[in-house]
């Protein structure tokens, strides 16, 4: 059975009927109900991705916030083709209406409904390419963001050019791609951290997955090269240069990428297209060049009142001009914790209990390298034992680290040909995601 | 969803559309449009605009001309007749020299879904499948499709299709990949697009052209081709390589789907195949789009079935991420569980203990079942961190622990000490039925060596009037009586009080019944209630020194890159182990009619056998009288466990093992190496191996995986022999009925094995090797004498058997057995 895709339809979170196409006529649109009902119907907000209604299957996944449906009528579609395709469709909305969100798909509609036209016809999709949809799409993006005055800050006085104007303006990247009016090529590379450290503060398990991607809103760009660290190395044998190497285990490139420079000179060559799309893809796993970013040493205690006391020292092992910003420690605590009360280092720290989850969330907005906070915990558990300590399990951590990669994957430069006429618009970005920061306790 | 006001807006919408001075203002025209379709997806009924919306059809400004496309398509099939009036529009648009235009007109013309229309439709299409203009085409092509679908059927003209095959060679790479899917669909009947060798390889020559989409289109379908000659197979195979591990994950699962379909019989390159896609398959498991994850792990399942080993190094790709959703978690233990070995056992248990308290509570109990099954293996690991979760004093683990510990003492009994003080004390925390219900089993089949078994029993009994669930209430009546037969003296008064009120009370029909067959079995007497009631115990064949089986790749390759591995409880590694404990009882299969063909055949070939082994080895052996109808039993009660068997095999080791003699017989057992000549025996799967074995009563242990070497298998078996014929001489106490246990190891390792035979037999001069097959013998010798190397030992069986007490003309029956039970299955394998 070739993949077809029988509906396609966008809810945001409360249900309501954002985008809603029939390719095929199979059914009728009452199946966005039925949808919803199942997804309201399963505890935790954690549906299946595929779930089934009678003959009709149901495929989804969530961006931005939304849950992006196909449904099918052939359980021999294929789900690797289905899920990634809506994945691109969020990102050609994402591409084409700056930003993803409720309101700009519904801001957005109408050029949604026109993508989709052009993506798919009669449930088989045509194209995803952005180059090629940009001859058809005509409507112009709305866009959701409301004027504000700090888009005209980095503006000096009298057009003068402002300390602010070497940084990219953090509304640059997130705009639609139609805009033709300022040009400029996004580089940017992410990596999502996951990481296991044991009770006894080993690290068991360390992983990297990085990527680079390129967005691009040039209209003229015949070709782009990238050039990455000149020791960057791939796999166990093909050790380079002398020193600190970057090495990654694996990495796999966007087909449009050129290599025949990789090899001398770990250069990229490629044509981007207009929009966003991920250039290369690599992952390490367990031979990190720096030790990870958190440690943390809690001590659990009961007091003679009966109280639970956790006590939190949280270093930051980053080196002295790095930061980490949006840290949040997740603890588990014990079932039928009633109250908290905590003692934190910083006034612009905040705690809170999170009784759903059964967690308490300690968040600290920013963390330099070479830090040190504490903080302590006083949990109110009634009918508290010793086996309730138990229950205070692995602590997750998440944050970010901007300008930085845990590999140490740097971009050397970025050319342009033909050479870009006016002020440089080439921007490059760095940024490490904890993907999933376990630490034992 | 309607809301309140929504014909109010209707009607301000038709004002505003009829108004001329809109119409004429292009930009307040379209804005109009716009409103009606955001009314419209809102879900508020504005099909009464149909007829404005069909002349704001008519514009130059092609957005508006999008937008009232989509509402005609929506709301045509309420209107038929009024969307006459818009065919004459799209018809005009079909002429457009634009061809933007064009297509669109054509793909909103055939969108309508009108079968009044279609005669309409049909030359547009016809001209749009020669148009210059690449898009139009590709509309063009599935326009047919569309048509076709829409006339209940009706027989397309026969040079559509010709024409549609002929645009499989069109320059535009989508308008090919269209032409296969409305082929595909026009000819769904005739078993969809004929693909032959010419297409086959157009359609691999342009798979470069096609964007991931096309490319997965086009490998679907040539699943279908089969090459004529290995040769073009592996041209088409090599071609594909590249595909195999692309980044996409759409094109990487195809291409393994393709291979596997191509390959399907040559099992080895399917493996290479599989093994080629372990890097792609494990980087999608750290993609950032965790639906993408979620269904590289579900296929993941999936070729670990085959491949056991293919993920092994890479068992930390599967810990639980921190803020992952419960379906990916619950999945990834699944796979833990299969990738557990010596070394990595307890970084796994560590880590699966660490979920045990997760907040979702669906996921922590998977881990506990997850530790369950590990707990087969190493089963004292597992038992500590379970009654160490008792202790968290948490209603839905201690449930789970429960259910857990049922199904691992049914495969491990040796757990069941463990476990007997681990279940006491529970009760009042348990409050869902499925974990009383695994309570109760195991207080009724472990319930002498519980103490406080009657006790707690008799709360559930006092409880019973305002007990809801029927399982529980079953389950309780089993297990009273089961302890009834082990401890009368405490149970006696709460069984009559439970049996009286099932019968008089209680108003289901199952349990009344079940206590109404339970009493009158009670008035046939203990003995014959212990008979129905005290069953087996555990069930060792389900133990996990029996790994399990590899499966052939052919079980599954059909459902790989399906939507089938990703739905709920499709993948079940393994049905569930314990099944309905209280109705079934594991009577041994005694006298089946197949154990009797089984065994009846081989007596007659002992007879001959024996006599022949008369002769070569009465140096040894005393004269064996040919017994005729020899009536040989065998049973598997009592039931050994893996350690048992391991503990005698390990004792019965003849002390002086190079004594060259196949028979050593010490104080009271028997050893005895056999080779058996059975071809192929190690290529046919364990699974049947231990059925055929299950047959006649022989229980396998444990086996090496197939295709490994050297392959084993070790087995025992309970034989009794009545010992009808009185002069037997080697019979020390004349019994009525002879009771030995067997143990036996089958294994084949090449050709080592052979010339250790060999010389066995030539320096001590005696017959070790007993060759039952003269011919072959024979025919071997020629072969020596050719000076050909032969093969012959690939087909031995070097089977090693341990008896106590030693009786060797029981040993001989059982050799005739097995020796029949292995040819049988191995000339199947042939």
């Amino acid at each position: 059975m070739m993949t077809m895709i029988s509906q396609l339809f966008i809810l945001s979170s409360k249900g309501d009927h954002l985008i809603y196409k029939d390719f095929r006529g199979e059914a009728g649109n009452d199946v966005i109900n039925v949808f919803y009902e199942k997804v309201t119907a399963l505890p935790g907000d954690q549906p299946p991705v595929v779930m089934s209604h009678r003959d009709l299957h149901f495929v989804h996944v969530r961006q931005g916030g939304l849950y992006w449906v196909a449904t099918t009528t052939s359980a021999g579609s294929s789900p690797f083709t289905i899920i990634d395709f809506l994945n691109r469709l969020a990102a050609l909305v994402t591409d084409y209406c700056g930003s993803l969100s409720e309101k700009s798909v519904q801001m957005n509609f109408a050029l949604i409904y026109e993508l989709l036209d052009e993506v798919v016809d009669y449930g088989y999709i045509q194209t995803t390419s952005s180059d090629v949809l940009k001859n058809f799409i005509q409507t112009e993006a709305v866009s959701s963001r409301p004027f504000s005055l700090f888009d005209l800050s980095n503006v000096g006085l009298f057009g003068a050019e402002t300390q602010q104007s070497k940084v990219a303006p953090s509304s640059a990247a997130t705009r639609p791609i139609q805009s033709s009016r300022d040009q400029g090529v996004f580089v940017d590379v992410i990596e999502r951290l996951s990481v296991i450290i044991g009770s006894n503060g080993a690290v068991m398990k360390a992983d990297v997955e990085g990527e680079i991607k390129v967005k691009c809103y040039m209209l003229n760009c015949s070709e782009m090269r990238i050039g990455l660290n000149e020791e960057f190395s791939i796999g166990r044998s093909t050790l380079r240069g002398y020193g600190a190497a970057v090495h990654v285990d694996e990495c796999r490139f966007h087909q449009a990428v050129k290599l025949d420079e990789f090899d001398d000179h770990r250069i990229l060559k490629l044509c981007p297209s207009q929009g966003e799309q991920t250039v290369m893809q690599y992952q390490l796993s367990d031979n990190l060049p720096s030790p990870p970013p958190f440690r943390l040493f809690p001590t659990i205690e009961r007091d003679n009142r009966g109280r639970l006391l956790i006590y939190m020292k949280l270093r930051c092992d980053l080196p002295p001009k790095s930061a980490a910003i949006n840290v949040s420690v997740s603890v588990p605590v014990p079932k039928g914790c009633v109250s908290l009360s905590q003692e934190l280092s910083s006034p612009e720290q905040r705690c809170e209990l999170k009784p759903q989850s059964r967690s308490l969330v300690w968040t600290v907005p920013r963390c330099s390298g070479g830090t040190q906070l504490s903080a302590v915990f006083k949990l109110d558990v009634p009918g508290l034992s010793s086996a309730s300590m138990l229950e205070v399990g692995p602590v997750g951590l998440t944050f970010e680290l901007p300008k930085l990669t845990s590999t140490g994957l740097q971009i050397r430069f970025l050319r342009l040909t033909p050479v870009q006429p006016g002020p440089s618009q080439r921007w490059v970005r760095y940024v490490t995601h904890s993907d999933s920061y376990i630490i034992r306790v | 969803m309607p809301y309140l006001g929504s014909e109010e807006t209707v009607k301000e919408l038709r004002r505003a559309l009829s108004n001329p001075n809109v119409q004429s203002d292009q930009l307040r025209y379209r804005n109009i449009v716009l409103k009606v379709i955001r009314a419209m997806s809102q879900g508020v009924d504005v099909s009464s605009l149909f007829s404005e919306m069909v002349k704001a059809c008519a514009t130059v400004d092609i957005v508006q001309k999008k937008l009232v496309y989509v509402f005609l398509c929506s709301y045509a099939t309420v209107n038929p007749e009024l969307s006459l009036l818009v065919i004459n529009t799209l018809r005009k648009d079909c002429q457009d020299p634009n061809p933007m235009v064009r297509s669109l007109a054509l793909r909103n013309m055939t969108n309508l879904r009108l079968p009044s229309l279609v005669e309409y439709v049909e030359q547009p299409l016809m001209t749009g499948l020669r148009d210059r203009a690449a898009c139009v085409r590709r509309v063009a092509v599935l326009g047919w499709a569309k048509l076709y679908n829409l006339q209940t059927r009706s027989e397309i003209d026969a040079s559509v299709v010709n024409e549609l095959y002929n645009l499989l060679r069109d320059p535009d790479p989508v308008v090919m990949v269209n032409c296969l899917r409305a082929l595909e669909e026009i000819l769904k009947e005739e078993g969809g697009v004929a693909i032959n060798k010419p297409i086959t390889h157009h359609l691999l020559n342009r798979l470069k052209e096609c964007d991931i989409w096309g490319q997965c289109e086009v490998l679907r379908i040539l699943q279908r081709h089969r090459p004529q000659s290995e040769d073009e197979l592996f041209d088409i195979l090599s071609l594909l390589d590249v595909s195999l591990v692309s980044p996409h994950p759409p094109v990487m699962a195809a291409t393994l789907s393709l291979f596997l379909g191509l390959s399907s019989g040559l099992p080895a390159v399917s493996k290479a195949a599989i093994e080629r896609v372990r890097g792609p398959l494990l980087a999608i498991c750290g993609s950032a789009s965790r639906e993408m994850r979620f269904a590289a792990i579900c296929h993941i399942q999936l070729l670990l079935c085959s491949i056991p080993g293919l993920m092994g190094a890479h068992y930390k790709r599967f810990f639980c991420g921190y803020a992952e959703p419960s379906y990916i978690k619950q999945r990834k233990m699944k796979v833990l569980v299969e990738l557990v070995n010596d070394e990595n056992v307890a970084m796994v248990l560590d880590e699966l203990k660490g979920y045990c308290t997760d907040v979702n509570t669906d996921t922590a109990q998977a881990a506990i079942t997850a530790i369950g099954r590990i707990g087969r293996s190493y089963s004292d690991k597992c038992l500590e961190i379970l009654t160490g979760l008792l202790g968290l004093k948490q209603e839905h683990i201690i449930s789970a622990v429960m259910q857990t510990m049922c199904d691992l003492v049914w495969v491990c009994p040796q757990c069941s000490e463990t476990v007997c003080v681990a279940v006491e004390g529970c009760e009042e925390m348990l409050l869902d039925s499925q974990g009383r219900q695994a309570l109760l089993w195991l207080l009724g089949m472990y319930g002498e060596f519980v103490s406080s078994a009657p006790y707690t029993l008799e709360t559930f009994i006092d409880g019973v009037r305002s007990e809801a669930s029927l399982g529980v209430k079953m389950e309780l009546l089993t297990a009273t009586m089961r302890i009834f037969l082990c401890r009368p003296a405490e149970t006696q008064d709460m069984l009559g009080r439970l049996l009286h009120y099932c019968i008089e009370e209680e108003t289901n029909m199952c349990v009344h019944d079940q206590a109404l067959l339970y009493y009158r079995l009670l008035h046939c007497g203990i003995e014959e209630t212990r008979k129905v009631l005290q069953g087996r115990r555990s069930d060792p064949s389900l133990g996990v020194l029996i790994g399990r089986p590899a499966e052939p790749i052919s079980q599954w390759a059909s459902s790989f890159n399906t939507l089938g591995p990703l739905k709920q409880n499709n993948v079940e590694m393994e049905s569930t182990s314990r099944k309905t404990p209280e109705l079934v009882t594991f009577e041994p299969k005694s006298n089946t009619d197949l154990r009797d063909t089984l065994t009846c055949e081989p007596e007659e070939n002992f007879h001959s056998g024996s006599d022949r082994t008369t002769e070569k080895t009465d140096s040894c052996t005393p004269v064996l009288p040919s017994s005729p109808g020899l009536p040989l039993t065998l049973s598997l009660s009592p039931a050994l466990s893996p350690e048992e068997f391991e503990h005698m095999w390990l004792e019965q080791q003849p002390p002086q093992s190079e004594q060259g003699d196949g028979m050593s017989k010490e104080e009271d057992y028997l050893c005895l190496e056999e080779c058996l000549r059975c071809p192929n025996i190690f290529d046919c799967s364990p699974k049947s191996l231990q059925a055929a074995m299950q047959l006649v009563n022989i229980q396998m242990l444990a086996f090496t995986p197939p295709n490994t070497l050297p392959w084993r298998v070790y087995l025992y078996t309970h034989t009794q022999q009545s010992n009808s014929v009185a002069d037997t001489p080697h019979s020390s106490s004349v019994r009525d009925v002879q009771h030995t246990l067997i143990l036996g190891e089958l294994q084949y390792s090449g050709k080592g094995n052979k010339k250790h035979a060999i010389k066995g037999s030539i320096s001590d001069g005696e017959v070790v090797t007993k060759d039952w097959d003269d011919e072959r013998e024979e025919e071997e010798e020629k072969v020596v004498a050719y000076g050909l190397r032969t093969d012959r030992t690939q087909d031995e069986v070097k089977v090693t058997l341990k008896q106590h007490p030693k009786d060797e003309q029981v040993l001989k029956g059982f050799i005739s057995i097995l020796r029949t039970l292995l040819h049988t299955l191995s000339s199947e394998g042939v």
